[in-house]
This record gives structure tokens, sequence and C-alpha cells, in this order.
């Protein structure tokens, strides 16, 4: 393997934990602030993706659509938690398993009533549509340089939102002591919404990121939402930090082993991974919670 | 009849009470000899074949239950247990049909299609993968053991859509019949027979398992583990016994679901073939042991039902799940909960 | 499974018993999940075909009875079993994986009910396992890639690589292409059923230079890969063969500009212009307000094929032995000229080459350019031990 091949395939593993980054960094939040396991989360990726789909076609605005798309996806997830999520906070994990299977049923008949069955498309402005020399012998396509650069703003943007500013304080403090936090006035309730339209909002995100380069199908949430959660495990549930260092750690064992194992192997490899790491510590690499 | 007045009166109590413990189970099975007596008096086969399966999975559901209901491990692998129970079946039967022995290293087996072998096959095939699987899984708890199973559950499932030699992701037919010593078990009402009583030695070996102090050991240590340790009771060995013979019961019933479908494919292992079977023991209530028989029964009948109402049947079907847990606690059992005067009759047999 | 009972007058012609009975035929298919696409596109063909001979086969009305087998082969098995033992149906047709047919033919077949594949082709039933009952008026898996191995061949192509999921079916395909390749395969790489993204692939393919890449994924694996695929920029300097499924109607409008310029083996394309195939194209956009695939086609073809056979025997679906042969022998107006069925009941039929590019309304459609082979049969007919 030559120098430009082994770095274009270093950049396809990065670029490729970004984009799980981007998918599991709203699991997570909701796991570590609400105590909740989202299993529609992969339902909220697609709603996405459509969602930008059919905005950006009755548009032309690719940008546009894809901002108006997140913020509908925000509003789906708000009304999810206001209608639904919100009674399961105290409950079993097992419940909160079973109630979010069932909305993953629920929405990809929906996609399906409202859209039909057959895949919808979500071109690429020609902007973003070719490619760019990197050095010499490195073509990489332009758009998957916009994802990076999007999940690498999202993890900058999620630190400093829950590290540095007064509502990230009030997330934190709703997080570990519910009653305290509302006898100091925090309007926990409010904050829950909030945190799960946000989380909502970034699987929209990583849905339309996702679109341009994958085919927007009903049930194209499952198997990433499989992998979101491999990560969201592995980093430790609730640790931001811990999802994108996991994100990154399988985007890159999951493309090396593409390419250096045989199939067979290649698929099991981040599952492998997995177990190795959660037999090592089995609360993650990152663990929050005790 | 014998004459219980010789027995102490606490002693006999409790007699009546363990005897008790098995009256839902012989009414479940009563009504399932019923139900094919029924079947072959009105000549409908397909009814015989649907509750066939319905048994099946009902063995997978009590014996899931064991480990979730009673010792709250919520397992999203058990569909790999069906699978490998139904690999071993199909692949020694392969071997049969096309008389080649089957090579493992230096070793060579010849192929069978009879069950008398292949069950206990399944068994020994199942117990070490279950125990691996379990000790590694139950380093872990709560949320991390529900991502773990599911993680050894896609291993499975890759590793066969790997096993290019047994049809991959097509999965493989099984074309000869098979027997059971003697018995011919691709007779339907003969295959409903035996597996009618592989499920009822299942519901006996549970219900004697969950009252034996085993079991009480168990469901403590689900509540508690660390008072259990307090008290110098390890309950890691407990629980990995109970996750054996949970996977193992499940390998033999995913050994019948091979003979019954004479197919098996990655398709009967996949996580979310996991989730349903998570579905069906919450449907039927977690604390009974039985139950999940009734929850299998009622998910599968539903899963026909609705197909045959909607194209939209899992619109229908996922929203019954959601209003299921969101009104229910217990599973249908809990049903009596929402009308009062039902209350007494149907939940009366649930901790 | 919904019942659709095709509108049906009491027919004036009803001169025997048999008439009066409909003639049941189960239909199944993937109709639910990421696959569901597939079941419409053939029930959707399927019926187009009954409605062209008034909602009629061979003058009887039909009762057609669906069921999803949601891409699952058990779930297929159990709808089989319930559409022969308590429907009774005459035929069980629809089903669209090799993976479901090999799964529910045997049973089907043991219960004396014929089997007739619309669009699944394992090569099983093509060859050792051939049955009587079992017809396939599709196209057998194999030979579309065999078709793009004779015309890369032709062309003189030398050095070509190869890309699949790692199935049976992505092994059987590439199998077929080596079979009729006579040039330097540089490059065989199998990838994990499923996948979503083939970046690190697309950048081994890249370093490898070949002339030529054939590659078979099917729904929305193909989608994925020819998107990433123009992306890369690579379409205008490598150029990309694919088998008619992974470049056809149910993936090309989410494809868009990405496949347009990539080129396609297939029996029928939209874009041919013998009458009956112009007649089925404008139906069926006027039905459905969209353009028809070839696996719509090939359901169109094999409803029109059922109602010719009955039609010369008098509707009557209950002496099995003259229905088989008048399935054989009956000719009838294809949109496929030159179709025909070969000692195995399965199609000897002609391929062609085409070209993805965009009608005069922008949309992609697969535009033909030339003649590949003519009445190429498939390969396992010899295995195939059928009494004639």
């Amino acid at each position: 393997m030559g120098l430009p091949l082994l770095l274009e395939q270093a950049i396809n593993g990065v670029q490729f934990g970004v984009m799980l980054f981007l998918m599991s960094a709203g699991l997570t939040l909701v796991f570590g602030i609400m105590n909740l396991i989202n299993l529609a989360h992969g339902s909220l990726y697609m709603i996405g993706a459509y969602l930008a789909a059919t905005l950006y076609q009755m548009t032309g605005q690719f940008v546009l659509s894809f901002l108006a798309a997140m913020l509908l996806t925000a509003l789906v997830g708000a009304v999810l938690e206001r209608l639904l999520l919100r009674r399961f906070y105290d409950r079993s994990h097992l419940d909160q398993v079973l109630v979010t299977f069932g909305l993953i049923l629920v929405f990809n008949d929906l996609v399906r009533m409202l859209w039909g069955p057959v895949s919808v498309p979500l071109p690429l402005p020609s902007l973003l549509a070719g490619s760019v020399q990197l050095m010499p012998g490195l073509q990489y396509p332009t758009f998957r340089l916009a994802i990076l650069a999007v999940g690498v703003l999202v993890a900058g943007g999620l630190y400093v939102l829950i590290s540095h500013t007064r509502v990230g304080m009030w997330v934190r403090a709703g997080a570990s002591d519910r009653p305290m936090a509302s006898a100091m006035g925090v309007n926990v309730e409010t904050i829950f919404v909030l945190v799960f339209a946000l989380g909502a909002a970034l699987a929209g995100l990583a849905g339309m990121m996702a679109g341009p380069i994958t085919a927007v199908q009903i049930g194209m949430g499952e198997p990433v939402l499989i992998l979101a959660l491999v990560v969201t495990v592995i980093g430790g549930i609730g640790s931001v930090r811990g999802a994108f260092v996991a994100a990154l750690l399988i985007g890159v064992v999951d493309t090396l082993g593409r390419i250096l194992l045989p199939p067979a192997l290649g698929s099991m490899v981040i599952f492998i991974l997995m177990a190795t790491i959660l037999a090592w510590r089995p609360k993650g690499l990152f663990s929050v919670h005790g | 009849m014998a004459d219980l007045s010789l027995i102490n009166p606490d002693r006999q109590s409790r007699l009546l009470a363990s005897a008790q413990r098995f009256v839902p189970a012989l009414v479940l099975v009563v009504a399932l000899v019923g139900i094919l007596a029924y079947a072959q008096s009105a000549g409908d086969t397909f009814l015989i074949r649907v509750f066939t399966r319905i048994m099946i999975f009902g063995i997978v559901a009590v014996a899931l239950n064991f480990v979730l209901g009673f010792g709250g491990m919520v397992s999203l692998m058990h569909a790999s247990f069906i699978g490998v129970g139904g690999y071993v079946v199909a692949i020694l039967a392969y071997h049969d049909a096309n008389l080649e022995p089957l090579m493992i290293g230096p070793f060579a087996f010849t192929g069978t299609s009879d069950l008398a072998i292949l069950l206990p096959l399944a068994i020994v095939v199942t117990v070490p993968f279950a125990a691996l699987t379990g000790l590694i899984s139950l380093r872990t708890s709560g949320t991390y053991f529900i991502m773990i199973t599911l993680a050894f559950n896609q291993m499975a499932y890759y590793f066969f859509v790997a096993l290019q030699a047994y049809g991959g992701e097509d999965g493989l037919q099984i074309i000869n019949p098979i027997t059971f010593g003697g018995l011919d078990l691709s007779q339907r009402s003969t295959f409903y027979l035996f597996t009618l009583s592989v499920l009822a030695l299942t519901l006996v070996l549970v219900t004697l398992l969950v009252d034996s102090k085993f079991g009480i050991v168990l469901r403590a240590a689900a509540q508690n583990e660390r008072r259990l340790s307090a008290i110098g009771i390890a309950p890691l060995r407990y629980k990995l016994l109970a996750f054996v013979i949970s996977g193992t019961l499940t390998g033999m019933a995913g050994a019948l679901l091979a003979t019954g479908q004479q197919f098996i494919s990655p398709a009967d292992m996949s996580w979310s073939r996991s989730g349903e079977l998570v579905v069906m023991v919450v449907m039927g209530g977690l604390g009974s042991v039985s139950g999940p028989l009734v929850g299998a029964a009622v998910y599968l009948g539903l899963e026909l039902i609705l197909e045959s109402w909607t194209e939209y049947w899992h619109l229908a079907f996922g929203l019954l799940i959601v209003a299921m847990v969101t009104l229910l606690r217990g599973g249908i059992a809990d049903l009596g909960t929402l009308v009062p005067w039902l209350g007494r009759n149907v939940s009366g047999g649930k901790n | 499974m919904k019942k659709v009972a095709l509108m049906f007058a009491a027919s004036l012609l009803a001169a025997s018993a048999h008439a009066e009975e409909p003639i049941k035929i189960g239909f199944i298919s993937t109709f639910s999940g990421p696959q569901g696409v597939l079941g419409r596109e053939l029930l959707e063909g399927f019926k187009l075909g009954l409605e062209s001979s008034g909602g009629k086969l061979g003058g009887r009305a039909v009762e057609l009875i669906q069921a999803d087998d949601q891409g699952k082969p058990d779930a297929g098995r159990q709808a089989a079993d319930k559409l022969v033992e308590r429907d009774g149906v005459q035929i069980v047709t629809g089903i669209n994986f090799s993976n479901v047919m090999l799964a529910v033919a045997k049973p089907v077949l043991d219960a004396g009910v014929f089997v007739y594949s619309i669009n699944a082709g394992p090569s099983q039933y093509a060859g050792q396992l051939c049955n009587p009952n079992y017809f396939n008026v599709s196209f057998q898996n194999d030979t579309p890639s065999e078709a793009m191995g004779i015309y890369l061949t032709q062309k003189g192509v030398k050095r070509v690589y190869l890309m699949a999921p790692n199935y049976p079916a992505g092994k059987d395909f590439l199998a077929g292409f080596k079979r009729t390749f006579k040039g330097d395969v540089i490059g065989e790489v199998y990838t994990a059923f499923g996948q979503l993204d083939y970046a690190a692939e697309i950048a081994q393919l890249r370093a490898a230079k070949p002339d030529a890449v054939f590659f078979f994924y099917p729904g929305g694996m193909g989608i994925n890969f020819v998107k990433q695929y123009s992306q890369a920029g690579l379409k205008a300097e490598i150029p990309l063969y694919g088998p008619p499924f992974s470049l056809d109607q149910t993936v090309l409008p989410a494809m868009g500009d990405a496949a347009v310029g990539a080129f396609a083996s297939t029996f029928w394309s939209e874009s041919f212009d013998n009458p009956a195939s112009k007649k089925f194209v404008t139906d069926f956009e006027a039905a459905y307000n969209r353009i028809p695939s070839p696996s719509a086609a090939q359901a169109y073809d094999g409803a029109r094929l059922l109602d010719a056979a009955l039609t010369s025997i008098g509707g009557k679906i209950e002496d099995k032995d003259a229905f088989r042969k008048a399935l054989q022998t009956v000719s009838f107006d294809s949109v496929r000229p030159g179709f025909r069925l070969n000692t195995n009941h399965h199609p000897i039929q002609d391929f062609y080459l085409t070209q993805i590019e965009n009608d005069d309304r922008g949309r992609p459609i697969m535009a033909l350019r030339e003649v590949i082979v003519k009445q190429h049969p498939d390969s396992f007919v010899e295995k195939c031990k059928l009494p004639l």
C-alpha cells in the first residue's frame, strides 16, 4: 500500500468515525441526562434524511433545507418526548427498550405511507458533488470533507455547551440531582424537552449528512443505530467525550478491518472489539455513571 | 387420593401451594392438546403448524423469562441460541442427506437425521457457547449487559452469514425427514405432540427451578446483588448457571424450529428477532412461569391476524406494543387491572 | 393477507363447471421493510398483466391472495403453508428473493402446487432440483452477468475489477460473469451484506487501476455504492458495469445523476420499442405514474403467459399435465421479443447492453445501446433431467 492510499484509508476511517459520532452524540446525551435508552433514535435519523430530501427537492436550497429539516426533526423529537417518552424516564430500561422498539415499527410504516417504498433521491449541489486533490495521487470527495468539518464543529459545540455555559450547567444539574435542581429554580421539564430535541436534531443531522452518500430508504436507521449503540457503550454511556473517542476508534478499526481481513471476519471485527473492551472495562472507556 | 391429613398441616399447605404452581402450566398443556384434537377433526393442518410454531417460541419465551423475569438479565442474544441449535440439526441432516462426513480437524462425523442424537448434540454445542458468552456478558450489568448480548448476537449472526459451505445468508434446507428414534417427525401431529412434550418438560423444569433454593437466590440477585455478596453468596455463579440453562433450552427450541420449518437461516437469529422474543416475554408478563407462553401465542397470533388485515401491519403492531408498555406494567395478565371486576380472576396467578 | 378479488362479472362464456370457481393464486413477496419496493413493483406489474386480459386468466376469474414475506425465508415459508393448506391456491408466485424461494419451493411442490417464479431464479431449480411444476419466467440469476462477461470479452476489455456483497447470490453473480469473461480479473472483492460505506473499497479499487468495474449490489447497497463511486470522481475514469436490477427504476430515481453513464446488461428495458413493450410502458405509467422496471415487466409477462396458456386449454388449470404443456409450448405477445422457455422451464432470451441516460423529461432511464447475445439459455439446463 502506497502512502497516498494509506493516507486516504486513514481519512476514510476518521470520516466514517465522525459520521458515527454525529449519530451517537444525541443518543448518549439523552441517555446521560435523562437516563433513557432511545432505540427510535434511528427513526429520527431516517426522518431527518427524508425531510431534507423533500425540502431540497422543493426549494433547491441545500443548506437552508438542511437547517429547516434539523429544526423539524427537533420538533418531532420534542413532541415525542412530551406525548410519550417523558413517562419513561423513571421506568426500567427494559420498558424503554420495548416502547422505542415499538416506535421503530411505527415510524418505518408512517414513512412508507407518506413517501412510498421507493428510496428517495438526495443529490448534492455541484459545489459539493465532486472531489478535491489533497496531494498528488489523492483525490478525496468534497462532501466527505464537509462531513468531517460538520462532525468536528458539532463535537466542539457540544463540548462548549456542556462544559462552559449556563445552559450546560443546568443540564448537568438536572441530570445529577433533579429535586435539588428544581429547588434551585431550574425548570427540569423544559431542560429535558430541549435536550431531547437537541438529540433528535443531531440524529436528523446525521441522517441528512449520510443521505447524499447512502440510500435514503425505510429502515435506514437500524444498521446505523446498532453501530451507534456500540459506540455509545464503548465510550461509556452518557459521555459525549467517550462517544467521540469510541466513534473514531470504531471508524478506523472497521475501515482497516474491511480492507485487511477476510469479509467474514471484517463484519464481526467491531463486535469483537466491543466485547473485548467491555470484558476489560465493563462500563466503557469513559464511564459517567459510577 | 392420598390422605393429606397424615402430613402435618404446615407441610401439607406447602405441598398444596407447590402443586398449585403447576396449575397454569397444566391448563395450557391441556388446552394445547384440545387444539390438536380440534384441528385434526376439522382437517385444519395449517392450524397445527401455527400452534407448533407458537409452542416452539413458547419454549424460548419461557426460557428467556427465566433469566429476564426471574434473573433480571435483559438478554438480546437469545435468537443466536435458536440459530446455534437450529444449525446443529440442519448441518448434520445435510451431511446425512449427501452422505459426506462432517470434518472437524482430524475428526470425521457422519451426519444424522435422528433428533434422539441431534437434541443432545444441540445441548452439547449450546452449553459452552452460552457459558462463554455468559461469563463475559455477566461482567457487565444493566444497559451494558443488554448491549454486549446484542453484540454477541450480531457476532453469531455474521458467523453463520459467512458460513458459505452451509448456505451463508441463504440458509440451509433440510431434505431428509427428521425422526426421533423410530418416530417420524415429518408427520405434523406427531411433531406437534413431540414439541408439546418438550414444552411441558420445560415448564416443569423452570417451575421447579424457580421454587428451589437456586431460584430464590437468583431472584434475590436480580433485586440486590450487593446484599447477597454480603451474606457470602456469590451471585455471579447463580446468574451464569441460569443463563446457561436458559440458553440451552433455547438451543433445543432452535433444533425444533429447524425441524419444523425444514430450514434454518441467519434471518432466524437476527437482532430484531431477539427483540421480538423480549416483546413476547413482556406481553405474557415477567412474573409467571407460563405467562410468556401466552405472550408468544398472542404475539405470533397478532402477527398473522394483523398481516391479513392491512399492508401497514407493522404500524398497528408497533402502536400495540407502545400502548401495552405505556399502560400495562405486567403484560397481558395486567389487562385485569384496567377492568377492576375482572382483575381478581386474571391477575391472580402472578406475584 | 389482503384478498384482492379482481373485478369480474359472471362470464357469459362460462360453459364448464370449472369456470364458476376462480383460479386461486398466492402472491408471496416482500412488501414491508427496506426491500418493500420489490414486492410492489412485481405486484403492480402482475396486476397490470391480469388487467390486460380483463382481470381473468383463460376466461376464469382470479382470486389473488397477497402475503408479505418481509424479506425473510421463515416468514415466506409460513405464508406458503397458509396459502397452500388453508387457502388452497393452485399457483404460488411473486417471490423476489432466492433465499425465500429456496425455503418455499419444496413444501409447495411437495403439495402438488405450481411454483411460478416471476423474479427469483436460484440455480438449484434450474439444474438438479428442477421440477415439472416449477417454472421461472423472469431470468435465471446468473444470466445477466454471463451476458456482461460476453460483452466485455467482445469489446476486448483486459482488466476487470469485481465487487459484490458476501452472500450466495453475490457469489453466484460473479461466478456467472467469470464463466463467460475471458480477460483478467484483477480484483474480486466481497463486502459485508448491507454495508453502508464503500470508501475504503473504492480507494483500493482506484489504486488497482482496472479497465472496467463489474458490480452486483441490489437495492439500497447499490444506491450507496453508485453514489459513492460517482462522488469519488471515478465514473469518468473507469466505466461501471452492472446487472439490470442494480440500475433499474427501483433505484435509479434515488441515484439520480450518479448513475448516468453506467452500463447495465438486461433482457428488457423501458426503452424497448416493440409494440407490446410500448403498450406496457404507457399503461404502467398511466396506472402508477412512474416508469416500470424490468421486474415489473417480468411480472407483467408472467401474467400474460398464464393467460395465454390457460386460454389454450379452456381455463382448466386442474388438468395439471395440460397446463404444464401449455405453459411450455404456447406462444404469447411477450414484451421480450424471442422469449421462450427451455426444457428446464427457465427462459431462453436475448440480452442487451443499456446505458443510463436522462430521458427528455430529465428522468434517468436504461437506454438501449446494442444486442449482446441472442437466445441465451442458462448454464444449468444440462443438470436438469425433466421428461419432455
